[in-house]
């Protein structure tokens, strides 16, 4: 059912996708994960619609940064990836998603969270167990998993996030950064085909903050993990995602490679949180200064205006 | 004015959050207080207000050991507003969560319902006056536990975390209105990992690792010491990096802010030069 790979690559030996790619449950192939056509929805007793014709294709091996201001839908279109809108929240849904090939108007969350993972900013708020891979059970256990695959997964799990070492102590007593590992151990052990991360480092220390980042992006890149990342804050992961999508009053306003998207003058008028190197390199460009294409890191914004040095 | 003089804390688990802190916050004071997880940053502006009592040292609020005075009313003078909104808010509308602090500290009803428009419209939340806390957004949650504590004016306001779930629009308000209420005289202390967000407000940095203070200073001495940063696991603003990855041109050290690096830079690249 789950889109990973049995074995954990490591090093530079990398999984092929093509392992990556299974069939979905009405047997066909399938590239994309999430498809929205004209998705449209109002919460229940409420006037305004918090998703506008929303289409959306999200192909397997993605690794998608959802961004736009307070409000503007984002955390609304995640909880349709798992059907808790409609199900759970009722309200009125027009248009279609499917995810993993299942519609959420005809699958209960319970089918669709099989293949779709959460992990929230405040792992406090996920986490209630003694020891880590008591917390990773419990999502298994509620599936009646046997045993011995239920071993088998946890430890897998533990591996892929690096906390094996953590496993008999009780969450609580875990540094912030390790906690939110462990949250993403939980639904690795699940199996999912995507993992949705609502700001999961939030909480955590620029470092801590960093390194959760770059576990995610190896999840993805190495093990082909559809990643859905939401986040405000771009400039710790222009240089990992491989698209962003920026949304605006229920819409999507701009989607495209992170490059392309901060050039955009759309999402400048936006007022998103634009690294602020890919400020400055704005300035310069509106200064008739042209610097190549629009930088999303620091090292490229240094290696530009050292190639403009005038001596 | 806070003083905190030689303070351990220890959690009644055993852990020592807090080991020999000696600190003053002077009155009209911004300041940003950063470290690792688990440095301690919390643990000590729990003690600000009361709500944590010192194992070993003294806190004093004006002068008033928090030993010696109660939780409510220590919290008149110095306001906490939680880093996790859900530990605060209880109340079955967001009107009524402002108006609960307020009733408590015995304004009047006609006073409750100024301030209690006055902050909502500050923190762009009228539209969820009705609203349960609970229907909210992450951020919207936590501008509401903002505003429930700016609504009785306390002349020290303690942010734990303020710009997590913020996006950039109502961060540069959070900004403004924070240099704001701090020009107005009050004090603001704010714990965040947020190095952009103290670049820009430029506030005095004390920086925390292992339940000490390892550094106090300016914002821009304190963000542009590396060594000092990597100690307490914080990335230097981008700007400094940017700086200091191009340092062998004769740039200055101690810059935090854009335009500051934009004006150094014009020069390096000859914008704004004739010929």
């Amino acid at each position: 059912m789950g889109c990973l790979p049995l074995e954990v690559s490591r090093g530079p030996g990398k999984v092929s996708s093509i392992e990556l790619i299974r069939s979905n449950e009405l047997g066909r192939e399938s590239l994309s994960i999430v498809e929205a056509h004209d998705l449209s929805y109002t919460y229940p007793a409420s006037e305004a619609p918090a998703l506008k014709g929303v289409n959306l294709t999200i192909q397997r091996g993605e690794m998608v940064v959802l961004t736009g201001p307070s409000g503007c839908g984002k955390t609304t279109l995640c909880r349709c990836f798992n059907g808790l809108i409609p199900n759970f929240y009722g309200g009125e849904l027009q248009g279609d998603i499917t995810v993993a090939g299942l519609s959420i108007k005809e699958h209960s969350t319970s089918e669709l969270a099989q293949h779709v993972g959460f992990v929230f900013q405040n792992p406090e708020n996920q986490l209630f167990a003694l020891s880590v891979e008591k917390d990773i059970a419990f999502g298994l256990e509620n599936l009646a998993i046997p045993r011995e695959e239920m071993r088998r997964r946890i430890d897998r799990a533990m591996d892929m996030v690096g906390i094996a070492d953590l496993k008999d102590i009780a969450p609580f007593e875990l540094s912030g950064g390790q906690q939110q590992r462990v949250a993403i151990a939980c639904v690795l052990a699940m199996q999912p085909d995507l993992i949705v991360l609502d700001e999961p480092t939030s909480f955590l220390d620029p470092v801590a903050a960093r390194n959760l980042f770059e576990i995610i992006s190896s999840l993805n890149r190495d093990l082909g993990l559809t990643t859905i990342l939401v986040e405000h804050r771009l400039d710790l992961l222009s240089t990992y995602a491989t698209r962003v999508i920026v949304m605006d009053e229920g819409a999507i306003v701009a989607d495209g490679a992170p490059r392309e998207v901060f050039a955009s003058k759309e999402v400048e008028a936006l007022g998103i949180g634009l690294p602020k190197v890919t400020r400055l390199f704005r300035m310069f460009s509106e200064q008739g200064l042209s610097l190549g294409k629009p930088v999303i890191s620091v090292d490229e914004l240094a290696r530009e205006i050292r190639r403009r040095v005038v001596k | 004015m806070i003083e905190v003089r030689d303070l351990y804390y220890t959690y009644p688990s055993g852990v020592q959050a807090v080991s020999g802190v000696t600190v003053t916050i002077r009155d009209k004071e911004f300041v940003a207080i950063m470290g690792e997880n688990g440095a301690g940053k919390s643990t000590l502006v729990k003690h600000f207000n009361g709500i944590l009592k010192p194992t070993k040292g003294e806190v004093l609020v004006d002068g008033r050991p928090t030993t010696k005075a109660s939780v409510a009313e220590l919290s008149r003078d110095v306001g906490l507003v939680f880093q996790n909104p859900d530990h605060q808010l209880f109340s079955e509308t967001v009107e009524e969560e402002i108006a609960f602090g307020l009733r408590n500290f015995g304004f009047g009803e006609k006073d409750i319902e100024e301030r209690t428009a006055w902050v909502l419209s500050l923190l762009d939340l009228m539209r969820y006056r009705k609203a349960s806390p609970f229907i909210l957004s992450g951020g919207e949650r936590k501008r509401v536990a903002l505003a429930s504590v700016l609504a009785w004016d306390p002349k020290v306001i303690v942010l734990d975390e303020p710009t997590i779930g913020q996006d950039y629009g109502q961060k540069e308000k959070l900004r403004q209105f924070v240099l704001e209420i701090n020009e107005q005289g009050r004090s603001v202390v704010m714990v965040t990992h947020d190095v952009e967000f103290v670049a820009d407000c430029s506030p005095r940095v004390i920086v925390m690792s292992k339940g000490r203070i390892v550094g106090d200073g300016e914002a821009n001495e304190i963000l542009t010491d590396a060594e000092l940063l990597s100690r307490a696991s914080i990335i230097p603003p981008q700007i400094t990096q940017l700086l200091d990855q191009l340092s062998d041109l004769g740039l200055p050290r101690h810059v935090i802010d854009l335009h500051q690096a934009k004006t150094l830079l014009d020069r390096l690249v000859g914008v704004g030069v004739e010929g």
